[in-house]
C-alpha cells in the first residue's frame, strides 16, 4: 500500500442494538480491511465509552494511523468526542470523520442484508473523504464580551442581571416604554401571593442602575447581521419626545393632554392620555408620547404638555435614532401575548362586557388597575357575587383552538378564584376545569387552599355556551364527575385563554435567523438537553418566548442563558472551524458572482487585484459560494470537489 | 333569475303553505323557481353511518336531477338542504363512497351541484335592501324571533353560510328589511327537537317550550322558522306547554316566507294559516297586514 | 359490581365494531364534557353523552347500548361543532342505534303508531323517526 493511499483506521460501533441490531457489524468490520488505504478495522460495542475511545487511541499510536473514520451515530452527538479523543493520541482532528450509519442507515432500514450494504458503502465513501483531508487548525476570532437582550420582561431583566452582576456589559431592548412586561401587570404571584410589582420593581430599578447595562426602551431590533461572538446589530430608538432624563415624572402633562385613548397596559380597561406613563413605577420613570394617538406633531397641533412641563422635558422635535452595536451573543426574550378570543364566539369573549380574559382580570384585581383593585364588573360596576372562571379556553383545542397546553392557566386561575374570594368574601367561584395542572413547589396545596379555604367549587367539565340574559352571564358547562349539566347565572366570567409568542416574535426570528416552531415559540436546540439554546450558534433562549412557562420556570432559564452567554465570553479566545472557503488565485476570474452569495459576507472583490479575497474570520463554512463559482475556484477545505466525487464514486459503488 | 327549485315531500303537502309563499314571494323579487322536473324524498336525516350508502341514493337522485337542470339548486325545507349539501360534499370528497354510489345511481355525478338554502339566495343574489326597497306593508315594529333551528348552521363547516354560526343573523337581518324589529334571544340555534315527537311528545314539548319562553320572554310577539318540522314543533305542541306550564301565553309560528309575502304585498289568502295551531291571523288583522 | 378490565374487554370486537360504523376514533375523547354541556337534550337522558363515550372507552358496549339516551339524541350535531377534538359523536350515537336494532330489532313499531298521528305529523317527522329508530 503506497503512502498516498493512506494509513486509515475504521472503527465500527454497535451502539448496542441500535446499529448491530440492523447491520451486520462484523462483517463491516471484515470487509473493510481489504478496502485500499484501510489498515486497521475493527467493531465495537459502545465507542463513545471510554475504553471505546481508548481503543480509537492505542491503534492510532500502535499502528500508526494518519486517518480515522468512526462509523456510528449521526457526528452532530460524537464528532467532536471522537475529534478529541485522536487529537489526544497526536493525529490531527480534522483527519478524524464520522460515517452515520446509524440515522442514516440502521435506524431506516428493516432489511439486514442492505443495511449492511449500504453501511459499507457510507463507510468507504468517508474514507474517501479522510483520504484527502487537509490536517488543519481551528482559527482564532475575535470575541465581543458585549450581549443583548431583547425584551425587557423578567425573563430579559434576568438575563440582563445576571450577565451584568458577572462582568460583561449588556445592551437591553425593549419596544415598549418601560421594562417589566406582563408580570408588572399582575396583581399577585402564586403560590406566594406576592405583590408582583413589589418583587419586581427592585430588580427593575437594578437594571436601570447598573452600570453595566444599557437601557434602551422604546426602542426595538431592525437587524442582527454576523455571527457568534461577531453580531452586528442595528437597533431603532423611537421618539419618546420626552427627554428621559430630564422628567421628574410629575404627571402634570397627562393632566393637560386632551387626547383619550384605550389604555393597552390595562388591556382596555382604562383610558390614558397621549402622553402617560405605562404604571408608576416604571424604568426609566419617564412619561412617553404615543406619536400615534397625539393630535398632531408634523405640524404640532397641541402643545399643551410642554407649557405644563416645569422640567422642560418635552422636545417634539425627537427624531428616531437608529444606533449600531457589536455584541458576541443575544438573548430572546419576548415574552407572550394571549390568545385572542374572538374565534370561540360560543364562549362570548369579545361579545359581553363581563366575559374577560386572564389578564384583563389580573388588572381588575390591580390596586393600580381600572377599579383601584375593588371588584367591580366592567358593564355595571356592581359587584359581582357569582363568578365563573373557564380553564382551557382555546388550549388543548385541536378544533377550534391549539392544541398545546398553556401550563399557566391551572394555577393561576385558583390565583384568581382565591383573590376574588378575598375581596367578595360573600361570593363564590366556580371553576370549570379539565385536569388540574400544578406540579410545581407548592402549587398542589396552593390549589387545595383554594378549595378548601376559600370554598372555590370545581366542576370538571368543558363549557358549551355562555351568552347573555337581562343582565346576567349565563353559563352551561358539565360536571362530569356527578354526570350532571350545569347552569350557572354567573355576574362575571373569566377566560382563561391560551399563551401565545408575542406579537411580532416571527418577524424577530427571521430577523436573527432563528427557527420556531408552528406557533411561532423560538426552537430550543434540544427539548431535553439544551433548553435555553437556539439553534443559531451564540443566540439563547429565555422566557415564555420559548413555550408557556410561569415566572419560577423563566427566571430558571434566563440565568441559564446567562451562564450560556457569560460560558462563552469567559473562554480566552474563540475558535471558528477552518472548514473555510479557499480561492484559488489562477483559476479566480473576480467575476464577482460568489460576493452577494455569502450570508456571512466573508467574501470581497479586491479590485485591485481583480480577484476575490476570502475573511476567514467571517467565513462559517456553508459552502453557499462553492456552488455559485463558474470555475471552480472557490473550494472548501475538507469539502473539495475532488472529495466530494471521491465520496459519491465509492458510495455509488463504482470504479474509481 | 331563474334556479331550480326542489319543494321536497314535506312542503308539497302538509307544508304548502310554506311552499306557496317561498314560490310567490320569490316571483314578486324577480326569482322564478324552477320546479325540477323528477324528484323524490330526501331521506329527512343525513345517516350518518359509514357504511350506510344506500340511504345516500336517495339524496344523491334529487342531485343528479339538479345537475341536469343547470348548475345550481335551492331548497325552502332547510332539511331537504341540510341533507343534500351534507351528501353532496360526501359525494365530492370520499372517493370510495362516490364510485360505490355511482354503481346503483342512474348518472354519473361527481358533486358539481351547489346547493343552496332560499335564505342564503335572498340575501346574497336577491339583496336585503332590493327586499327593503320592494316592502308595501311594512311589519311596523312588529317584534319577531328568528328561529333558525339546527339544520342551516351545523355541521358549520358543511351547511353554515353564516359568518358565525354560533350567532347567526341572515334571518334576523331580513326580518328588520321587512320592518319588523328582530327579537335577540340566546335560542335562536337551539333545537327544537325534531323527530322526538314520534319516540317522546313530552321532551320534544319541553325543548319547544325553552325556545318560546325565551323569545317571549324578550318580547317576541311572532316566532318565524325556516323548517316544516320546527314549525310543527313548537306550533303543535303549545297546547301541551300549556299544560304543563303555568301561564304560558300561546304565541304563532310562521314560515319566515308567509311573512315576507305579506311583506311584500301579495295576497296570503293561500299561504295556509288555518292549517297552523295558534292562529296567526288575529295578530296579524290587529297589525293591518292581512284582512280577516 | 367492580367493572373488570382487560386488555380482551377493551379491544373486543364489539367496540372495534362500533368505531368502524361511526368511522370515530373513540380513544380521541378526552371527556372534557363539552358534550354534554352543549346537548338540548341531555335532562332527558339516563347517562350524559360524554358517558356514553366512556362506556364505550371502557368496552362496556353492552350498557351503552342499554342506555335510553342514545334514543334521544336528537342529531342536532351541537357536540359535533363544539367538540375540541373533532369526535362526532352524533355518528357514535347512530352506530349504537343501529347495533342495538341489528340485535334487538326496530326501536319503533310503526304499526303501532295512531293513525290520527300519523294523519297530522308531517311526513318529515316520521321519516326521521324511520331513519333513526328502525334498521
Amino acid at each position: 500500500m503506497t503512502k498516498a493511499m493512506g494509513r486509515i483506521g475504521v472503527f465500527i460501533c454497535h451502539c448496542g442494538t441500535n446499529i448491530a441490531g440492523t447491520v451486520d457489524v462484523e462483517k463491516l468490520a471484515e470487509n473493510l480491511r481489504s478496502y485500499p488505504g484501510v489498515v486497521h478495522s475493527v467493531d465495537y460495542t459502545y465507542l463513545c465509552s471510554e475504553p471505546g475511545q481508548s481503543l480509537i487511541k492505542e491503534a492510532i499510536a500502535g499502528k500508526g494511523l494518519d486517518g480515522v473514520v468512526v462509523a456510528a451515530c449521526s457526528p452532530s452527538l460524537h464528532e467532536a468526542t471522537f475529534r478529541r479523543a485522536s487529537e489526544e493520541a497526536g493525529l490531527n482532528p480534522y483527519r478524524c470523520e464520522i460515517a452515520n450509519i446509524r440515522e442514516q442507515c440502521s435506524w431506516v432500514h428493516e432489511d439486514k442484508a442492505e443495511a449492511t450494504h449500504k453501511a459499507e458503502r457510507i463507510i468507504q465513501a468517508v474514507v474517501e473523504k479522510v483520504r484527502l483531508d487537509e490536517p488543519l487548525t481551528p482559527l482564532k476570532v475575535p470575541l465581543t464580551r458585549r450581549a443583548l437582550v431583547i425584551g425587557g420582561g423578567i425573563a430579559g431583566i434576568q438575563a440582563a442581571l445576571d450577565i451584568a452582576n458577572s462582568g460583561y456589559e449588556v445592551v437591553l431592548v425593549e419596544r415598549g416604554p418601560s421594562i417589566g412586561g406582563r408580570m408588572a401587570q399582575l396583581s399577585e404571584t402564586f403560590p406566594t401571593l406576592d405583590c408582583s410589582q413589589c418583587i419586581l420593581t427592585p430588580k427593575m430599578v437594578e437594571v436601570g442602575r447598573h452600570p453595566n447595562i444599557e437601557l434602551l426602551t422604546y426602542s426595538a431590533v431592525l437587524e442582527a447581521l454576523g455571527y457568534v461572538g461577531n453580531f452586528k446589530v442595528k437597533i431603532l430608538k423611537k421618539p419618546r419626545y420626552v427627554i428621559v432624563e430630564k422628567c421628574t415624572a410629575c404627571g402634570k402633562c397627562t393632566k393637560v393632554c386632551p387626547v383619550v385613548v384605550p389604555n393597552e397596559f390595562d388591556r382596555g380597561l382604562s383610558c390614558r392620555h397621549a402622553i402617560d406613563i405605562p404604571f408608576p413605577q416604571a424604568v426609566p420613570t419617564a412619561y412617553y408620547l404615543d406619536e400615534e394617538s397625539c393630535l398632531g406633531l408634523f405640524p404640532l397641533v397641541c402643545d399643551k404638555c410642554a407649557r405644563a412641563c416645569d422640567a422642560g422635558a418635552i422636545d417634539y422635535d425627537m427624531q428616531p435614532e437608529v444606533v449600531e452595536c457589536e455584541v458576541g451573543a443575544i438573548v430572546v426574550a419576548t415574552g407572550y401575548e394571549l390568545y385572542p378570543v374572538e374565534q370561540t364566539g360560543s364562549l362570548g369573549w369579545g361579545k359581553h362586557a363581563d366575559v374577560v380574559d386572564g389578564l384583563e382580570f389580573e388588572r381588575m384585581l390591580s390596586a393600580s388597575g381600572p377599579t383601584g383593585g375593588e371588584m367591580r364588573r366592567p358593564s355595571d360596576g356592581k359587584v359581582p357575587k357569582e363568578v365563573v372562571f373557564i380553564q382551557c379556553v382555546g388550549s388543548r383545542d385541536p378544533e377550534g383552538g391549539l392544541p398545546y397546553c398553556s401550563k399557566i392557566c391551572c394555577m393561576y386561575t385558583a390565583k384568581h378564584a382565591m383573590l376574588y374570594k378575598h375581596k367578595v368574601p360573600d361570593g363564590q367561584a366556580y371553576v370549570f376545569y379539565m385536569d388540574i395542572r400544578a406540579g410545581g413547589k407548592g402549587y398542589e396545596e396552593f390549589v387545595q387552599r383554594a378549595i378548601e379555604e376559600d370554598g372555590v367549587l370545581y366542576l370538571r367539565g368543558r363549557v358549551s355556551r355562555v351568552f347573555q340574559e337581562d343582565n346576567k352571564v349565563i353559563v352551561w358547562g358539565v360536571d362530569t364527575l356527578s354526570g350532571k349539566e350545569i347552569e350557572i347565572a354567573a355576574d362575571l366570567v373569566v377566560l382563561a385563554t391560551a399563551m401565545v409568542p408575542s406579537q411580532g416574535a416571527m418577524d424577530l426570528a427571521r430577523k436573527l435567523r432563528i427557527a420556531t416552531d408552528e406557533y411561532g415559540f423560538y426552537s430550543e436546540a434540544h427539548p431535553k438537553l439544551r433548553p435555553v439554546e437556539s439553534l443559531t450558534a451564540g443566540i439563547y433562549l429565555a422566557g415564555a418566548a420559548q413555550a408557556p412557562k410561569d415566572i419560577p420556570e423563566a427566571v430558571a432559564q434566563a440565568g441559564g442563558a446567562a451562564s450560556k452567554v457569560v460560558s462563552l465570553f469567559s473562554a480566552e479566545e474563540l475558535l471558528q472551524e477552518p472548514i473555510t472557503a479557499t480561492i484559488d488565485e489562477e483559476r479566480c476570474s473576480g467575476c464577482g458572482i460568489c460576493v452577494p452569495v455569502c450570508p456571512y459576507q466573508a467574501l470581497g472583490l479586491d479590485l485591485r487585484e481583480g480577484r476575490v479575497k476570502v475573511t476567514e474570520a467571517l467565513c462559517q463554512g456553508c459552502g453557499a459560494c462553492v456552488v455559485s463559482c463558474p470555475s471552480g475556484a472557490v473550494q472548501q477545505r475538507n469539502f473539495t470537489d475532488k472529495q466530494v466525487l471521491a465520496m459519491l464514486t465509492a458510495g455509488l459503488g463504482m470504479e474509481g | 333569475m331563474r334556479i331550480a327549485y326542489f319543494p321536497g315531500c314535506t312542503l308539497s303537502t302538509k307544508a304548502k303553505g310554506f311552499n306557496d309563499s317561498a314560490r310567490d314571494s320569490a316571483k314578486a323579487l324577480g326569482l322564478e323557481l324552477v320546479d325540477l322536473e323528477q324528484w323524490n324524498c330526501c331521506g329527512a336525516t343525513f345517516p350518518l353511518l359509514t357504511d350506510n350508502m344506500l340511504d345516500l341514493t336517495g339524496p344523491a337522485r334529487v342531485l343528479i336531477s339538479g345537475r341536469q337542470q343547470g348548475g345550481r339548486l335551492v331548497t325552502a325545507c332547510t332539511i331537504c338542504y341540510n341533507v343534500l349539501r351534507r351528501t353532496n360534499r360526501v359525494i365530492r370528497e370520499n372517493e370510495d363512497g362516490r364510485e360505490k354510489l355511482n354503481l346503483f345511481l342512474e348518472a354519473e355525478y361527481k358533486g358539481d351541484l351547489e346547493v343552496l338554502d332560499l335564505l342564503q339566495v335572498l340575501r346574497d343574489e336577491v339583496g336585503f335592501d332590493k327586499i327593503w326597497e320592494a316592502v308595501k306593508r311594512p311589519l311596523d315594529g312588529l317584534k319577531v324571533a328568528a328561529y333558525y333551528g339546527c339544520m342551516v348552521l351545523r355541521p358549520p363547516k358543511e351547511v353554515a353560510y353564516e359568518e358565525d354560526p354560533e350567532n347567526p343573523c341572515a334571518l334576523d337581518d331580513l326580518l328588520a328589511a321587512l320592518g319588523a324589529e328582530p327579537v335577540n334571544y340566546p335560542y335562536k340555534g337551539e333545537c327544537c327537537g325534531a323527530y322526538l315527537i314520534v319516540k317522546s311528545p313530552q321532551v320534544a314539548g319541553e325543548l319547544s317550550y325553552t325556545i318560546l319562553d325565551s323569545a317571549q320572554r324578550n318580547g317576541a310577539q311572532l316566532v318565524v322558522t325556516n323548517c316544516p318540522l320546527c314549525q310543527f314543533n313548537l306550533d303543535r305542541q303549545q297546547g301541551l306547554m300549556g299544560q304543563r306550564h303555568a301561564g304560558f301565553q300561546p304565541i304563532p309560528i310562521l314560515y319566515f316566507t308567509q311573512l315576507l309575502g305579506i311583506a311584500l304585498g301579495l295576497d296570503s289568502g293561500d299561504y295556509g294559516f288555518e292549517k297552523h295551531y295558534i292562529d296567526p291571523c288575529s295578530l296579524l288583522a290587529s297589525r293591518n297586514l292581512i284582512a280577516i | 359490581m367492580r367493572v373488570k378490565l382487560s386488555s380482551e374487554a377493551l379491544q373486543s370486537d364489539f367496540v372495534k365494531k362500533v368505531e368502524e360504523i361511526s368511522g370515530q376514533d373513540l380513544l380521541a375523547c378526552n371527556q372534557c364534557g363539552k358534550c354534554s354541556a352543549g346537548c338540548p337534550v341531555a335532562f332527558a337522558m339516563d347517562i350524559l353523552p360524554s358517558q356514553v363515550i366512556r362506556l364505550l372507552q371502557l368496552g362496556e358496549v353492552e350498557e351503552a347500548l342499554n342506555s335510553e339516551a342514545i334514543w334521544f339524541c336528537a342529531a342536532c350535531q351541537t357536540c359535533y361543532t363544539r367538540c375540541p377534538r373533532g369526535v362526532d359523536l352524533t355518528r357514535i350515537m347512530e352506530a349504537l342505534r343501529e347495533m342495538a336494532m341489528r340485535e334487538r330489532g326496530d326501536y319503533l313499531d310503526i304499526g303501532a303508531i295512531p293513525p290520527e298521528e300519523l294523519a297530522e305529523f308531517p311526513q318529515l317527522a316520521f321519516i326521521g323517526g324511520f331513519r333513526k329508530y328502525t334498521s
